[in-house]
């Protein structure tokens, strides 16, 4: 059978990169939900969202890996402890910045950035933690996914599990949220919040509130993309905050308010980040594609894919 | 808040209200502190005079603040009186770095020509990033300029590699003047403070012109001041363009000045520090930048300084604590929690503070 080959490279890695790109993807998409969950809500555009991750995915490295306790117990109690963070972390540094202009809630988040950074190196210092939830009863990593495509494509497609798992939480994190959001008292009520504080504030919602809710849930979105990075690749104090700013274009892309956007945009970016790994060079990949999509998206369409228009008065 | 002149000091011409040094006697004290300053090498170890009254390493501290405080001036022209984000100042001083480095090693030009070329190389790519400020403003900005900071990078490290040397970096030559060689502290303060003068007189005369003054309408309200005939994005781009030169000035220093150059030694973290030292100096006031710039400089050197007896008290007090990483940790920790401060409790930085101060003091025993 003769080669079947797409722009100069042979058509089933074309589709293995295609693949794989959505299931990096997904996990962008993890990161994005989080961070659309409170801009939705507040307005506030969370750049600590890494470092939350990574503390979210080493708590549970802690409980797991220091502790010995079981892993569902250990994943509740990162969640659980996650929860409190967000709800402190919104208590004390961004509560006080409500009508504040836009530059000081964005240095807050830097700055909370920075002290998560120097609470992570303190406590778990410099060197990456690999976090064995997929590991089989001897610590070995499980075996890849291999499907038997040869016959069709020319060879045969190869898949990493933690991928798959990534897909899965993401497919979970993006029903539960879209049910939350349309089904529960609570979540209606954070998305008249997030329309207008003020109308929402005179109708009798909880304002407040709503923000610390907001927090809580991002917190656990982040910890949870926190352990599955942490399973996949190993917590790493200066990667997993360097995947999560790639997750920036993706929410640029799907729009800053937009759940299903989060999903599209992650998908998209995760795709054309492993194209262009494949077929130019992984840093041109990693470090350039999503932020060229970035500037594109910004200049052609800031408001993204699904994002709100804005208009502006005097 | 309303100038509050000193009482009994009037102004006859229009000059004297314009000077920025006012009265005699405080021409004479600003002369008597730079020469003081400008002499400070001078007291120092090896010097021509013999003494040793100022220690080597507070001539070091000196000329790293002088470095940065260049470079977060030109984000003060472009965030506190024009009201821009950007994150990509750290990117802007690697252009200059890079330009500087290039020009004196491949092409041979001597460091103080390559000085000026490199401000404006970094001035002409911080044009190109201020593009999208037609456009977008606030939050979308500082994502634009968040992906110059890894779009160049980037440039620097793979299709330039050839001339930049990639991602180990290249070592930098040593400003030299005829037989004399800048490779002390004590002659960089010169090669170093010289630039920081002039340029923060230039930043300080910038905001009192025209420019100056239609920067600040933009900062204020951009609707606004294009209804009243400022063109937005010719002056938003002049922002940018300011802002790049000053880091340009401040990358090739500090390029000249470290002596190597790598594209990781220019990241994100750089940017957010001296967004950071901006914001708890003050942003929109001159003087902002000298608070800010010294305060976190001094801040990360006492971090430093108190390592070595945080790793013998923390692990008693605190047992969960890694050791190993207690330098890594204290620094932007204690930068966090001093920002973190300000922007709850004085969004508008020192420099509101010493105006505060200085207005008390010209008023006095008066409370209003």
């Amino acid at each position: 059978m003769a080669d079947l080959v797409l722009f100069g490279k042979p058509l089933f890695l074309a589709v293995q990169w295609l693949l794989t790109g959505l299931l990096v993807g997904s996990m962008y998409s993890l990161v994005a939900l989080g961070l659309v969950v409170i801009y939705k809500a507040s307005s506030v555009f969370n750049f600590s969202h890494g470092w939350l991750m990574l503390v979210g995915g080493l708590l549970c490295w802690a409980f797991f890996q220091d502790q010995g306790w079981p892993l569902w117990v250990s994943i509740l109690a990162a969640f659980a402890v996650a929860v409190i963070l967000g709800l402190l972390i919104e208590r004390v540094t961004l509560r006080p910045l409500i009508g504040q202009p836009v530059l000081t809630t964005i240095m807050m988040t830097l700055a909370l950035a920075q002290l998560l950074q120097g609470i992570v190196m303190l406590v778990w210092g410099a060197n990456p933690h690999p976090l064995p939830i997929f590991a089989d009863a001897a610590g070995l990593p499980m075996p890849p996914l291999k499907l038997p495509t040869a016959g069709f494509l020319g060879g045969d497609i190869i898949l990493k599990v933690q991928l798959l798992w990534s897909f899965v939480v993401t497919a979970l994190g993006f029903g539960a949220l879209t049910l939350f959001f349309r089904f529960t008292r609570t979540g209606l009520s954070m998305r008249a919040a997030a329309e207008d504080h003020q109308l929402a504030q005179s109708v009798g919602l909880p304002v407040r509130r709503i923000f610390g809710l907001a927090w809580a849930i991002a917190a656990i979105v982040a910890a949870a993309a926190g352990i599955v990075q942490g399973a996949g690749t190993g917590l790493d104090p200066i990667a997993v905050p360097t995947m999560a700013l790639r997750a920036f274009p993706a929410v640029l892309l799907g729009g800053l308010e937009s759940i299903p956007g989060a999903i599209v945009g992650g998908l998209t970016i995760g795709v054309v980040e492993t194209m262009t790994s494949g077929y130019i060079s992984t840093s041109a990949g990693q470090e350039l594609a999503p932020f060229l999509v970035l500037m594109l998206v910004l200049i052609i369409k800031p408001d993204g894919l699904f994002g709100q228009k804005r208009i502006e008065r005097i | 808040m309303a100038v509050i002149r000193p009482s009994g000091i009037y102004d006859v011409n229009y000059e004297q209200d314009m000077a920025l040094v006012r009265t005699p006697a405080l021409k004479v004290a600003a002369a008597i502190c730079a020469v003081i300053f400008f002499a400070l090498p001078l007291f120092s170890r090896d010097s021509p005079l013999g003494l040793e009254i100022v220690p080597l390493p507070l001539l070091g501290t000196l000329n790293r603040i002088g470095i940065t405080l260049i470079s977060v001036q030109g984000l003060n022209i472009l965030l506190g009186y024009t009201g821009q984000v950007s994150l990509g100042q750290a990117a802007f001083m690697a252009v200059g770095a890079y330009t500087s480095t290039i020009l004196t090693t491949h092409v041979g030009i001597p460091f103080w020509f390559a000085l000026p070329m490199a401000a404006l190389t970094a001035g002409v790519v911080g044009l190109i990033f201020g593009l999208p400020s037609l456009r977008i403003k606030g939050f979308y900005l500082a994502m634009a300029t968040l992906a110059a900071q890894f779009i160049i990078p980037w440039l620097l490290k793979n299709p330039l590699a050839q001339w930049t040397g990639g991602a180990s970096g290249m070592e930098v030559p040593l400003p030299t003047l005829g037989r004399w060689v800048f490779n002390t502290d004590q002659s960089m303060f010169y090669v170093i403070m010289i630039p920081v003068a002039v340029m923060m007189l230039a930043a300080k005369n910038i905001t009192r012109t025209r420019l100056g003054r239609a920067l600040i309408a933009v900062r204020d309200n951009d609707l606004a001041a294009e209804v009243l005939g400022i063109n937005l994005f010719t002056y938003k781009l002049r922002a940018f363009f300011l802002c790049a030169v000053f880091a340009g000035v401040a990358g090739s220093l500090s390029a000249h000045y470290t002596r190597s150059i790598s594209p990781d030694g220019f990241d994100l973290l750089d940017s957010v520090w001296q967004l950071g030292m901006l914001i708890v100096g003050g942003a929109g006031y001159a003087v902002g930048p000298i608070f800010g710039t010294a305060l976190i400089r001094l801040l990360r050197e006492f971090a430093t300084f108190i390592t070595p007896a945080m790793r013998e008290l923390l692990p008693g007090t605190l047992p969960f604590v890694d050791v190993a990483s207690v330098d890594r940790a204290l620094g932007p920790l204690f930068f966090a929690v001093v920002l973190m401060l300000f922007l709850v409790f004085e969004p508008r930085g020192l420099a509101y503070r010493w105006e505060i101060l200085k207005a008390a003091w010209r008023l006095r025993p008066f409370a209003h």
